[in-house]
């Protein structure tokens, strides 16, 4: 066998051996990107669970007669636009921050949480005047698990934008050429943001 | 934009020597036999759970436990041997370990997520046992969880049952992306796809599956838990639920769940045998279609586990026909290894013996797996031991056994010395007679009636549960000698060289145990991991397809 093939289990050779690897060592690209985008995949699934469910007790399971709610459009409506908005005020603080204009991107950072959190806002002012609790009957319970989950993931997601926000103050670990976690925080806003659409298609207009 | 190595980040905090075992360590191969350690320990509780429901089952009557403790019992058992031993062990072990070095990288994608995957398992699976003496008792309804039962049984051990499920669930879904990223991202220039050895193929197809599953079943679960802590009514009958929801979910992923512990052990086996038959992997191409084949259908074939949930007759015919589909892809597999096998030099060690009786054992439980596709005759067995008997061909007959064949091929690899093989073949005789008496007459059982997870049964049933319950004890000796061979052979045991089976796979083309980036220098570039014995032509000839021998043969 060739000498530069032997264990390391000797504890002299490991620092010559380290040494020998610095010099022959290559870097790997970077794919945490590619691996949000997975996990992101995953949690689509969770998600896609309970919509199956939702739509399954919507088709088999007849809530018992005088519990049916008519659910008031204007709010979820009004709310389903501010996040949409905010999927393209971040878009906007993305490419400013690659096109070097920092300050500018930080702006549309706050933007952007100002509009998620007007978001979890007008979720918080439905949950309180909605006329049925968790436990009154399995819509009510569907009902509140699906937006609950998602507003978990908003609020988990207003974080992390203003954790963004915070690195990418001056001489913060984000600059123009290292973004990565305004990137992974965009795509993954994007990702809530997809959700909440097929959420409000689904338990809303449906 | 890289990023650097981290190995190179935190020079000297990283504990050496038989420590770096215990540490947060961030190389694959430790975090591979972290796995596996941890896994066996796993393995050896869950068997002493076993042991207790064998000895309970020797007689009619429930005599050894109460019947409550039966039930905590066998959900343990049951939970601990799926989450704690085999997915860990197929996919965290032998993955960790060997990926990196099949596609040529000195460590998987995301070594810190790759630690932190393992190091959520042991107070997962603590937290687990632990409910069995803190709160009271541990989870009564088995490991499928079902409502109403899980709503009715004591709340707080279902509540730590669900959290540790979870945390294992999260385990597995970050090794599936890490693995996936791996395969796909960190290649070796110049090594493509179809040259990558098939435990690759293998854990691509099982990191899908757990990305893709394993959420649905955290998501159910969370829903459980509401209808236990808050009294929600998602699965509670009684308050206008629906427990066929939390079937169709459970299953969306506990089917697929029983290809995360297989198709590894698939992949495992395509490796073992080339190298000792010597020959190259047969039907290289379509044992990667079919492992994709049984993805995809895997994801279809949840609701066979529920023709008796009152299921339409459409969707019964729909999953009986998908479930019938993936025995073809499988078939293609089992005779690719016979083929493989074929006209081989074959060495009869304890690899090739148990990856034979991994062959043999898991024909007999893909026949009957395919007879309980049937819906006549699945309403006849259904949830009776014809079911147990099916379902441990499957994943011990199949898995285990294909994780003991792994352990002997690649103990050289990873510790530079061979285990004994007279220690081997008694620890491989004592499994197979005694996992065959076992799970065998579990079928004839099952066949007349006698119903599973009872602690009680006809007197009629005596004499075939006690041979079952001698077939248990048998295996529970065969542990025996293989913790003799692993505990002497690391003292003192042969060397065993670099190469010992002049394997072609790039694992064996360093130092064994590897150094701590795989290799000194530049990666090898292996293009052809299965050219056993063969002249370049006679490979060439191999890797043909059906038309091209079709075409040859007219000129």
């Amino acid at each position: 066998m060739d000498t530069s093939l032997r264990s390391i289990s000797d504890a002299d050779d490991a620092a010559a051996l380290q040494q020998e690897q610095a010099a022959s060592h290559e870097e790997h690209g970077d794919h945490r990107l590619f691996g949000l985008t997975t996990f992101l995949v995953a949690d689509g699934m969770t998600f896609a669970g309970f919509f199956a469910a939702y739509l399954t007790f919507k088709a088999v399971n007849p809530l018992p007669p005088g519990s049916t709610y008519e659910l008031e459009l204007v709010l979820p409506t009004i709310n389903t636009v501010l996040l949409l908005v905010s999927s393209f005020t971040f878009h906007r603080a993305g490419s400013q921050c690659r096109a070097g204009q920092m300050a500018s991107s930080r702006l549309w950072l706050l933007l952007t949480t100002a509009l998620g959190a007007a978001f979890l806002a007008g979720q918080m002012v439905e949950y309180f005047t909605l006329p049925f609790g968790l436990r009154d009957n399995l819509f009510a319970s569907t009902f509140y698990a699906l937006t609950g989950f998602h507003g978990l993931h908003v609020t988990l997601g207003v974080i992390c934008i203003l954790i963004v926000w915070w690195q990418a103050r001056s001489g913060g670990r984000i600059t123009p050429s290292q973004h990565f976690g305004l990137e992974a925080a965009e795509l993954y806003w994007h990702f809530v943001d997809g959700i909440w659409v097929v959420l409000y298609g689904i338990l809303y207009l449906l | 934009m890289t990023i650097a190595h981290p190995t190179d980040l935190e020079p000297g905090l990283q504990p050496q020597g038989w420590l770096k075992y215990f540490s947060f360590s961030l190389d694959h191969k430790v975090i591979g036999l972290q796995y596996l350690v941890c896994g066996f320990v796993f393995y050896l509780i869950g068997g002493a759970l076993a042991g207790v429901i064998r000895t309970e089952l020797a007689s009619p009557m429930a005599d050894f436990v109460s019947r409550d403790t039966y039930n905590e019992v066998l959900t343990l058992h049951g939970t601990i041997m799926i989450f704690l031993w085999i997915v860990p062990v197929v996919n965290g072990a032998f993955g960790n370990y060997l990926i990196p070095f099949y596609v040529g990288a000195r460590d998987m994608a995301f070594p810190r997520l790759n630690a932190v995957a393992f190091w959520l398992i042991p107070p997962a699976g603590i937290l687990l046992i632990s409910s069995y003496f803190l709160a009271g008792a541990a989870s009564q309804s088995g490991w499928t969880a079902y409502p109403p039962l899980s709503l009715t049984t004591p709340a707080a051990g279902q509540i730590v049952w669900i959290l540790s499920v979870l945390l294992l669930g999260g385990s597995s879904i970050f090794g599936g992306i890490n693995f996936i990223a791996t395969v796909l991202k960190l290649r070796r220039p110049g090594l493509k796809l179809m040259q990558l050895p098939m435990f690759c193929w293998a854990m691509l197809g099982t990191s899908i599956l757990v990305v893709l599953s394993t959420p649905v079943l955290a998501g159910t679960l969370i829903l459980l838990s509401f209808d236990i802590i808050a009294h929600t009514g998602f699965f509670n009958p009684q308050l206008g639920g629906n427990v066929v929801v939390y079937q169709h979910l459970f299953w969306f992923y506990s089917h697929p769940a029983v290809y995360i512990m297989v198709l590894p052990a698939f992949g495992l086996v395509s490796e073992i045998l080339p190298v000792h038959a010597r020959k190259p992997l047969f039907g290289y191409s379509t044992m990667v279609y079919s492992i994709m084949a049984i993805v995809v259908l895997g994801l279809i074939v949840w609701a066979h586990h529920m023709f008796t949930s009152g299921t339409p007759p459409w969707m019964r015919l729909f999953f009986t026909i998908a479930t019938s589909f993936i025995a073809v892809p499988t078939g293609i597999k089992f005779f690719n290894w016979l083929a493989t096998l074929w006209g081989g030099k074959i060495a009869l060690n304890s690899a090739v013996l148990f990856s034979c009786a991994f062959i043999f054992n898991f024909v007999f439980g893909g026949i009957t797996g395919v007879a309980l596709a049937q819906v006549p005759f699945d309403i006849h067995v259904h949830d009776t031991y014809f079911v147990v008997g099916h379902f441990h061909y499957i994943v011990y007959g199949g898995s285990v056994f294909v994780i003991f064949a792994s352990l002997y091929h690649w103990y050289p690899k990873f510790t530079g010395r061979l285990l004994n093989e007279d220690l081997g073949r008694l620890h491989f005789v004592l499994t197979f007679i005694g996992f065959n008496l076992c799970f065998a007459p579990q079928h004839w059982l099952g066949l007349n009636g006698m119903p599973r997870r009872v602690a009680e049964y006809d007197p009629a049933f005596t004499i075939w549960n006690q041979v079952s319950s001698v077939g248990a004890l048998l295996m529970a000796i065969s542990t025996i000698p293989l913790l003799l061979n692993v505990v002497l052979t690391a003292l003192r045991g042969q060397p065993a060289g670099d190469n010992p089976w002049n394997a072609l796979t790039p694992e064996w083309i360093t130092s064994s145990p590897p150094p701590v980036e795989n290799w000194i220098g530049e990666a090898p570039l292996v293009t052809e991991p299965y050219g056993y014995g063969v002249e370049p032509g006679t490979l060439e000839l191999n890797r043909l397809r059906g038309q091209d021998l079709w075409a040859s043969g007219k000129s």
